[in-house]
């Protein structure tokens, strides 16, 4: 029995080290000089340039980019990821109520609309839509890369789900006393979905924040580049130097992967939970 | 405070299922009403139609001198109890309690002053703070009566409010309904399929089966002449012994043996006799004479002690019909025993075999 | 939908209202205009387009080019799922059966699931690099010459191999919530019934883990065929030159790049009916799973 815990253990330790040590390299290379990098390959001890890499990268305009530094991405990222998480939590709350708690002539069609979008992923449909973004005036703008995003239905999906475990005498209990339907959804519904508010919002957040393609086509104006849209960038410049900024790629990489990751990491009960059932 | 009436009350669903079937009921002021049956006998239906949680298809419903047929629930003047309590899990007991009040804009001092009440007499007033999950189940039980309390409505409808309890808790909550109804005197309506918890709380009952209302009566009433087999079998418990009687210009006579004899003065070919497990005795030898009462000879499959009595499931040699007889604790008596038993004439009742309607002799 | 409903006539469409239009606008439209362009031919300077019935799905499919990329797509797919979910599997089993340490295990391998597609790219293409990746390094000393970016095989491995990096977390807590969900009773009545754990992990938790294996296959086969553009965009430093692309690779770049508007709007097309079934089975499979449950 003790020698098979062994083994778990180390086949245990050696995910933990695919998963990690790419990351944790790419941390420390980070910490040394380009020259030094271009030299001898990635590094396995912290350099002397400590987090100077970073500080280029938030605060110097100019390095893959010519007008804003890494601050303004960060700001931006921001903006798309809560933008979104939001937007989307709003948007599908009321829809999947109306889904799941009215009588209504036209609902199943609705219904069909809302989740035939379930069934094209925006890469398939991208050029349609970046046109009509761009015939609605909508590019290089926040709506413009944060609305198209919340065309799917996954978030109502996910609420409809969750509405339909909710007691019905929860409901008749609420109507008895004499609430109606706007009251109900404030009074009752809303307060007993904070927790699924919270792990969507987390799952959508990390999901805004990710998200590449799109902003590659929407923005091309840098003032509104997200640090994820900022890679892009740097492979522009990579191929074309002759030493490559490594050390400013690798803390762009960390910088651009830190905030979700801290967010999942921190509420990864409430994430974990939201992602498990959402996806069932 | 008020009374219900039903009249000739129908529920349709789609696709032409008729859960209820033309009921009518005049509820009296202060009255307690149990409605009980088995699952499916319409009796939440009939309950939620009173709440105004179902439509109903065709009768009229009234509560007091007004109809409400198309009155929404919240100004019905009604409170409901369910199930599973159905407690905004978010909100704190008080809030709870007071939810209803706030929404029809009631003075503040007022809604304080009710809930306060209401938590003195169900001695909840410890908990006003927490939140539901933080009670136990009896508890809980007892703020889903408070919330029903604090809107001193003209009736009280409970859903089977007792299930989710244990055995003892059940046992207790029964009683203190019964003590906080007769002491509020509120009308009330109660659906359960738990025959003890129906003859114990009920002023009248009301047996329902397959949507149609099968008697109404005081319980003891019900039990000492149930107007049908399905009443018969349903009310009392263990159940009464149902046996097979032929008729024919002989008279008549069990299936199971000759210990029957008497007129058939109904003409039918066919009757079914009920007796009750508790009245019957044990007897050295049949009397044989069979007029003033029914002999039986049976054959003792299992003893069942429970204590304070104990209960024997035989069976007819002859026809392999089963039966159930009470006798006293601590008897003894052996698997494959034959006994002799004696039902007196007043505890033997008749049905007709094919509707299965009590016939009075 | 529900026992208990409300009953208004307008709130519901209120309610409704905000969806629905994001879904006209930004889904309904787009997909109709695909599926328009696609049999369209578009005049390259911009002057109009002519109707060409089906020519456009004719000339992708019998494309040589075509057909190699929808290849190396299925074999990318096959090798990306393949992997992931057996590593997440064998992971998820020893994560379920430890004491000590479940929970830091837990975290370390899955909090790749925040990193977005291009940055895993980008720390591939960093390791994988020909002047300072450590890997090359490391298979050079095995006598492997690896060229990132210029052998079409090498560079078909560093994309599986970030893909696969990124792709494990997801499985892993899917796999280990649903180990988790197998009751403690069936598991001790294995035990009790069978001896060995490898033959009770086949005989009992596999058998009950497949409703979720089934359902994460589908989940795996949208990632490796949708999820990945960044991944790959990066790996490729946006020029593909003779490098191996996914089909949605393809699409973007014949769209974008190519300026072949009714070509990828085929495309387009031909993969919205890939999805479409692939959601079908997914649906059958929640439909399932609901009742399993």
């Amino acid at each position: 029995m003790k020698r098979l815990q062994i083994w778990d253990h180390v086949i245990l330790l050696s995910g933990v080290f695919f998963m990690v040590a790419p990351v944790v390299l790419a941390f420390i290379t980070s910490t040394h000089d380009a020259v030094t990098i271009y030299r001898s390959g990635l590094q396995f001890g912290f350099g002397d340039q400590g987090l100077q890499a970073y500080e280029d990268v938030l605060f110097r305009a100019g390095g893959f980019t010519k007008e804003v530094n890494g601050l303004v991405m960060l700001k931006n990222s921001l903006i798309l990821g809560l933008g979104f998480a939001i937007g989307k939590i709003v948007i599908s709350m009321l829809a999947a109520y109306a889904i799941v708690y009215f009588r209504f002539p036209m609902a199943t069609f609705c219904f069909w609309i809302i989740f035939s979008t379930l069934l094209l992923p925006l890469e398939v449909r991208i050029l349609p839509s970046y046109e009509i973004v761009q015939q609605l005036g909508m590019v290089n703008t926040y709506q413009g890369l944060i609305v198209p995003l919340i065309a799917s239905a996954t978030g109502t999906f996910f609420f409809r789900q969750f509405f339909m475990s909710v007691p019905d005498e929860l409901t008749e209990a609420a109507r008895i006393d004499g609430a109606g339907p706007w009251k109900f959804f404030i009074d009752i519904l809303v307060p007993l979905s904070k927790t699924m508010m919270a792990a969507i919002f987390i799952i959508m957040f990390v999901y805004g924040w990710n998200q590449y393609l799109w902003p590659t086509l929407i923005t091309t104006d840098e003032s509104f580049f997200t640090l994820v849209r900022g890679i892009k960038q740097i492979l522009q410049v990579w191929v074309g130097a002759q030493i490559p900024d490594y050390d400013q790629i690798m803390a762009m990489a960390i910088l651009a992967m830190l905030p979700p990751v801290i967010v999942v990491v921190i509420f990864q009960s409430w994430f974990v939970k939201g992602l498990v059932e959402s996806d069932k | 405070m008020s009374t219900i009436t039903l009249d000739t009350v129908r529920k349709v669903y789609a696709g032409d299922v008729e859960a209820v079937k033309g009921v009518s009921i005049d509820i009296a002021d202060g009255e307690f009403i149990v409605l009980v049956g088995p699952s499916g006998c319409g009796k939440s239906t009939l309950l939620r139609m009173i709440a105004g949680l179902e439509d109903i298809t065709t009768g009229e419903i009234s509560i007091g001198d007004r109809v409400v047929n198309k009155v929404d629930p919240a100004d019905r003047d009604i409170a409901m109890v369910f199930q599973n309590y159905a407690l905004y899990p978010h909100m704190s007991v008080y809030n709870n309690l007071a939810y209803g009040l706030k929404n029809r804009n009631m003075d503040k001092a007022e809604i304080d002053r009710r809930v306060k009440e209401a938590a003195r007499i169900l001695e909840i007033g410890d908990y006003l703070d927490r939140k539901p999950r933080a009670l136990s189940g009896g508890q809980r039980q007892r703020v889903a009566m408070g919330r029903a309390i604090v809107r001193e409505p003209a009736a009280f409808l409970f859903d089977e409010p007792l299930s989710n309890l244990d055995a003892k808790l059940r046992v207790q909550m029964r009683v203190e309904i019964k003590r906080l109804q007769k002491g509020l005197g509120t009308t009330s309506v109660y659906v359960t399929h738990d025959q003890l918890e129906a003859m114990t709380l009920a002023d009248r009952l009301v047996v329902l089966n397959g949507g149609n209302i099968e008697q109404i009566g005081a319980p003891i009433d019900v039990y000492d002449k149930p107007a049908s087999t399905f009443v018969a079998s349903f009310i009392g418990s263990p159940a009464m012994n149902l046996l097979k009687v032929k008729g024919d210009e002989n008279g008549l006579s069990l299936v199971s043996g000759k210990g029957l004899s008497g007129a058939n003065a109904f003409g039918k070919s066919a009757y079914t006799l009920g007796i009750r497990p508790e009245h019957m005795s044990v007897v050295e030898a049949p009397k044989g004479d069979g007029n003033s009462g029914v002999d039986l000879e049976i054959k003792v499959n299992v003893l069942e002690p429970v204590g304070a009595e104990s209960y024997i499931y035989g069976e007819f040699a002859e026809s392999g019909e089963e039966i159930v007889v009470r006798v006293e604790s601590h008897s003894t008596y052996e698997p494959g025993q034959t006994l002799f038993l004696r039902a007196e004439p007043k505890d033997v009742h008749f049905f007709d075999a094919e509707t299965g309607a009590r016939i009075e002799s | 939908m529900k026992k208990v409903q409300f009953q208004s006539r307008l709130i519901p469409y209120l309610l409704l209202l905000p969806q629905l239009g994001i879904v006209g606008v930004f889904f309904l439209w787009p997909a109709a205009e695909a599926v328009r362009s696609s049999f369209y031919l578009e005049d390259p300077f911009g002057f109009g387009s002519t109707f060409v019935g089906f020519d456009n799905f004719i000339d992708t499919v019998t494309s040589t080019d075509y057909g190699r990329v929808a290849r190396f797509t299925g074999v990318f797919t096959f090798f990306v799922t393949a992997l992931s979910l057996g590593i997440a599997l064998l992971l998820a089993v020893k994560a379920d059966k430890v004491l000590r340490g479940a929970s830091s295990y837990k975290t370390l391998l899955m909090w790749v699931y925040a990193v977005a597609p291009p940055v895993a790219g980008l720390i591939g293409i960093l390791l994988f690099d020909q002047h300072v990746g450590p890997i090359v390094d490391l298979v050079a000393m095995f006598g492997w010459e690896m060229q990132v970016g210029v052998s079409y095989s090498d560079t078909a491995i560093a994309m599986v191999v970030a893909a696969v990096w990124k792709q494990v977390p997801v499985n892993f807590i899917f796999f280990l919530s649903g180990l988790q969900g197998i009751s403690k009773s069936v598991q001790e009545a294995a035990s009790i019934d069978c001896r060995s754990g490898f033959r009770r992990f086949w005989t009992v938790t596999f058998p009950l883990l497949a409703p979720t294996g089934f359902f994460l296959l589908i989940i795996n086969i949208t990632y490796a065929f949708f999820d990945t553009f960044g991944i790959i965009d990066v790996i490729l430093k946006t020029e593909p030159g003779n490098n191996p692309v996914t089909l949605v690779y393809k699409v973007y770049l014949d769209g974008f790049r190519g300026n072949d508007l009714g070509g990828s709007s085929a495309q387009s097309v031909i993969l919205m009916a890939l999805v479409f079934i692939l959601t079908i089975i997914q649906f059958r499979l929640i439909e399932r799973r609901v009742h399993y449950t």
